[in-house]
């Protein structure tokens, strides 16, 4: 009882404060409405059991690249309200490409299948479950992405240099 | 398949499909880089959002590992990501994306 | 001995092959030695082979090579060795080689004497192939190949365009012509199983399956011969014709090509035999071209022209005698008329040649005195041709004339009418031409000189052959009483269907004076004429008189075809060039590139460097497959 009423009411707070990322136009709020998308995203994660997970992502997300996000916002001093000068076509454009993308899912969804469920329900998700996972099956990725996350420590380093192409750039 | 009592994955599935279209929408309304990064963002967590609700069904960790590995490519992608926009900012004195037409031809 | 036949077209091949390719290196005499050569070596064969038929007609067949198998459809090119075509081989040749050997000096100056003469060599290749094939098929090749070679040797001086448009015009009234023999041939097959003479006149009547197509099979034929032989109403080409050289002239159409026809329907005596309406068709056909031809030519001013037309009358007459089924007769008259129409043409050939290339006899006149061979022999060939005895054209026409008394009274007036202005305007012309005061410039006067021994020993030889050449074809009827052999018809015998005449020999002599006597009589009245009162023939716009117009001007036939046909063809092309060639296939083809530069264009309007463009771009597709999966 209880976790549907969780559910609903993180649903329902991350669908406010996903239309509100898109909606406002200071950029720090947009910032800080997709923080609190995170935070109801790892609610419900809490709720399916994946404490771990939910621990990470907010670590992660909320901690981690929203921080950049923002540090990016304060450097470029971002939060003048800007002006949207979208064509209405656009506009319409755009609603009808996502309303249709959510059609096509939703009826995707309805038509899908019964999932066939297996095995214990609920064991998964803690962490001790996780790391044998990680570490015995997904060994491999688990390296690739150290060094996935190094390409990409040099590259935003080398990115961000100053003193680069600055006379090439025209 | 109740991944709740009385909640069917079907919920979930609707929930990260209306988050993902929002993304989406958001991607294609706003002109402001960062938002649209932010949106991307949006996007990746409404699939993560899916793909826990599926492990949880299935009772197995597959799912939560591959939102490990969605994770870290996301944290990836935004480091380099805002490093381009910083370098675009620097070029262009504003990240609005209209303005990006060089291509144009 | 038969097998002979074979070689008789390989070596006017050969002639024209070697000249064609090694002929640069040849000097003229050589070139004209060799075709000459080459058609004189066909002629001894083709005496060879003759003298093999002469005991009694049993046709042979000798196969060269195989042909078409294709179902049932079987034709072989081989010859047919009997008497009709052995006959026209050997005047075919014979007049041939005499023409090739004028040709060495008549055309001596001209550059392009080493195409004349191969072209000459061809075309007496496909007339041999025309008359000694064994089939109908066969036949038409050589049919068209003469066609082929009569545009290329009239449009000879091929700088001037009128000459071009005389050759065109004369290959596509054969064309004319050719699509009735096409049919015809179409027809004969269907119905009968075969093309090959052997299967359709000789063993048993193969012919005879045709049963009610008989009529229409037969004169589809003879549609074929209207247009090679320029009969009414495919006549006009003819006179044209006149343009090229005048060994051509006398070679193809006087001589050979224009006999084909003749040939044609000879060949297939017993289909026309079977059908009384397709015989009449021919022979009115032949009777109006034979008044026609006789009417036209008696204004005539231009010598060719003059010789032209009587060909054409001459032709009809032949016909007219074909349609009333004396077929042996015309046989005959294609032999005689061979030797002093190509006579005639040669004689005119020398006089043209001496008068530096003049062909208007207004401007001729007193030749008598410069060029005594030709005028000698020329007056053979007219005597001949007005039907005097002894003469050949004598026995011919007479013949003729005699059936149609018997058969077929309008016809004989008409014919007898025709063969009375035949004697009145080649006598007008004579006498232009030769005697009288000269009436040309000074300095042709001074050109005025007698042709080469080449040009004249063919006329000497030719006019031999138009005395005594008469004497193959006896008249039956005198002949039984006078014990001479009535040759010509006991050759045919068995090959065409026989005529039967029950003419007494007296009827027989009293039309022979009578038609000699209106011959006189014509003579007479030309001599008066033109040496006595000594008229001059009037200038072309002293012509006023209605009905000398009307003939002068040819009963305006040409240019009734010139409205009829060629005019609406020429605006339906103007309208498809400028419709559908400039329009439309224009508008096709540019219109593609335009189409696809335009296409380019719009979608060179999609890359505006827009994120969001390519962003929605992304979406719609991603929704697209989504959808469809």
């Amino acid at each position: 009882m209880l976790t549907e009423y969780a559910f609903w009411l993180l649903s329902f707070i991350a669908v406010f404060s996903g239309m509100a990322v898109i909606i406002s136009k200071n950029p720090v709020y947009s910032v800080l409405y997709l923080i609190m998308t995170f935070f109801s995203i790892a609610g419900h994660y809490f709720l399916m059991n994946a404490q771990f997970l939910a621990a990470v992502h907010i670590i992660v997300y909320a901690g981690a690249i929203m921080v950049l996000f923002l540090y990016v916002i304060m450097m470029l001093n971002l939060n003048n309200i800007e002006t949207e000068k979208r064509h209405n076509i656009i506009k319409l454009l755009a609603v009808s490409a996502a309303g249709l993308l959510l059609l096509v899912l939703s009826g995707a969804v309805q038509k899908a299948d019964e999932i066939a469920v297996s095995g214990q329900v609920g064991a998964a998700g803690m962490v001790e479950n996780l790391g044998i996972a990680l570490y015995r099956n997904y060994l491999l990725p688990f390296e690739l992405a150290s060094v996935l996350f190094l390409a990409a420590m040099v590259g935003a380093v080398y990115l961000s240099k100053k003193n680069l192409n600055e006379t090439q750039s025209a | 398949m109740q991944v709740l009592p009385n909640i069917t994955i079907e919920h979930y599935l609707s929930l990260s499909a209306v988050l993902f279209c929002l993304g989406l929408f958001g991607m294609m309304f706003r002109k402001n880089a960062i938002i649209i990064f932010m949106c991307v963002e949006l996007m990746l967590n409404a699939v993560n959002l899916a793909l826990v609700a599926f492990s949880k069904i299935h009772g197995d960790t597959d799912g939560q590992i591959f939102v490990f590995f969605i994770m870290v490519v996301a944290a990836a992608e935004v480091a380099v990501g805002l490093a381009i926009l910083m370098m675009l900012y620097r070029n262009m004195h504003t990240t609005d994306t209209d303005e990006l037409n060089s291509l144009k031809g | 001995m038969e097998k002979l036949v074979s070689l008789i077209p390989l070596f006017p091949l050969i002639g024209f092959l070697f000249i064609t390719f090694f002929g640069k290196n040849l000097s003229k005499n050589a070139a004209g030695a060799l075709a000459t050569a080459m058609a004189g070596i066909s002629f001894i064969l083709a005496i060879l082979v003759f003298t093999t038929q002469l005991h009694g007609a049993h046709p042979v067949m000798v196969k060269v090579l195989d042909w078409i198998h294709v179902g049932s459809f079987q034709v072989d090119i081989s010859f047919v060795v009997d008497p009709l075509s052995t006959l026209y081989v050997l005047f075919i040749t014979g007049v041939g080689s005499l023409i090739h050997l004028y040709s060495i000096g008549y055309m001596h100056e001209d550059e392009g004497f080493h195409r004349f003469m191969s072209y000459l060599n061809l075309f007496v290749f496909f007339m041999l192939l025309l008359v000694l094939g064994d089939n109908l098929l066969l036949l038409f090749v050589g049919w068209e190949g003469v066609g082929v070679c009569s545009f290329m040797l009239i449009g000879f001086w091929y700088k001037d365009h009128a000459n071009n448009d005389a050759a065109k015009k004369a290959f596509v009234m054969n064309r004319v012509g050719d699509l009735g023999l096409l049919l015809g041939m179409a027809l004969i097959f269907i119905q009968c199983g075969s093309l090959r003479y052997e299967d359709l006149f000789i063993n048993g009547s193969g012919i005879a399956s045709l049963g009610k197509y008989t009529t229409l099979a037969a004169i589809l034929l003879f549609i074929g011969a209207m247009g090679k032989s320029a009969q009414f109403p495919l006549h006009t080409w003819l006179p044209d014709a006149m343009a090229g050289p005048t060994p051509v002239s006398a070679l193809i159409h006087a001589a050979t090509m224009v006999t084909a026809g003749i040939y044609l329907v000879a060949r297939c005596s017993h289909l026309y035999a079977m059908s009384e309406i397709a015989s009449s068709v021919v022979t009115w056909a032949g009777v109006i071209t034979a008044i026609l031809g006789a009417s036209i030519a008696l204004t005539q001013n231009d010598i060719k022209k003059v010789l032209a037309y009587s060909t054409v009358s001459q032709l009809g007459f032949m016909f007219a005698a074909l349609g009333m089924g004396a077929y042996t007769i015309a046989v005959f008259h294609v032999v005689t008329h061979a030797f002093f129409k190509a006579l005639l043409f040669l004689g005119s050939g020398s006089v043209i040649h001496a008068m530096g290339g003049e062909q208007d006899i207004r401007r001729m006149g007193g030749l008598k005195g410069h060029m005594k061979t030709t005028y000698w022999t020329f007056l053979v060939g007219t005597i001949a041709i007005a039907g005097i005895f002894p003469f050949a054209g004598f026995f011919s026409k007479d013949q003729i004339l005699a059936h149609a008394l018997e058969n077929n009274m309008p016809v004989f007036i008409l014919l007898m009418l025709a063969a009375a202005g035949t004697a009145f305007y080649m006598f007008r012309m004579f006498y232009l031409t030769f005697h009288g005061d000269f009436r040309g410039t000074h300095e042709q006067e001074h050109h005025l000189h007698e042709s080469p021994a080449v040009m004249t020993l063919p006329l000497i030889v030719l006019a031999i052959a138009s005395t005594v050449g008469g004497f193959i074809g006896f008249p039956h009827a005198i002949g039984e009483s006078i014990h001479f052999h009535h040759w010509l018809d006991h050759f045919l015998d068995g090959t065409v269907v026989l005529a039967h005449s029950h003419m007494s020999a007296l009827t027989e002599i009293l039309l022979a004076i009578f038609a000699m006597g209106i011959a006189g009589g014509m003579i007479y009245y030309a001599y008066s004429t033109y040496i006595i009162k000594n008229t001059l023939a009037l200038e072309d716009d002293e012509i006023t008189s209605g009905l000398h117009r009307l003939l002068w001007k040819k009963y305006g036939f040409d240019e009734l075809y010139e409205n009829i046909f060629r005019r609406p063809i020429d605006q339906l092309s103007h309208g498809v060039q400028h419709w559908i060639e400039d329009k439309a296939l224009l508008m096709m083809v540019d219109g593609t590139g335009s189409a696809a530069k335009g296409l380019g264009h719009w979608m060179k309007g999609w890359h505006n460097g827009q994120i969001l463009t390519y962003l929605i771009a992304i979406v719609v597709g991603l929704i697209a497959i989504l959808y469809f999966i």
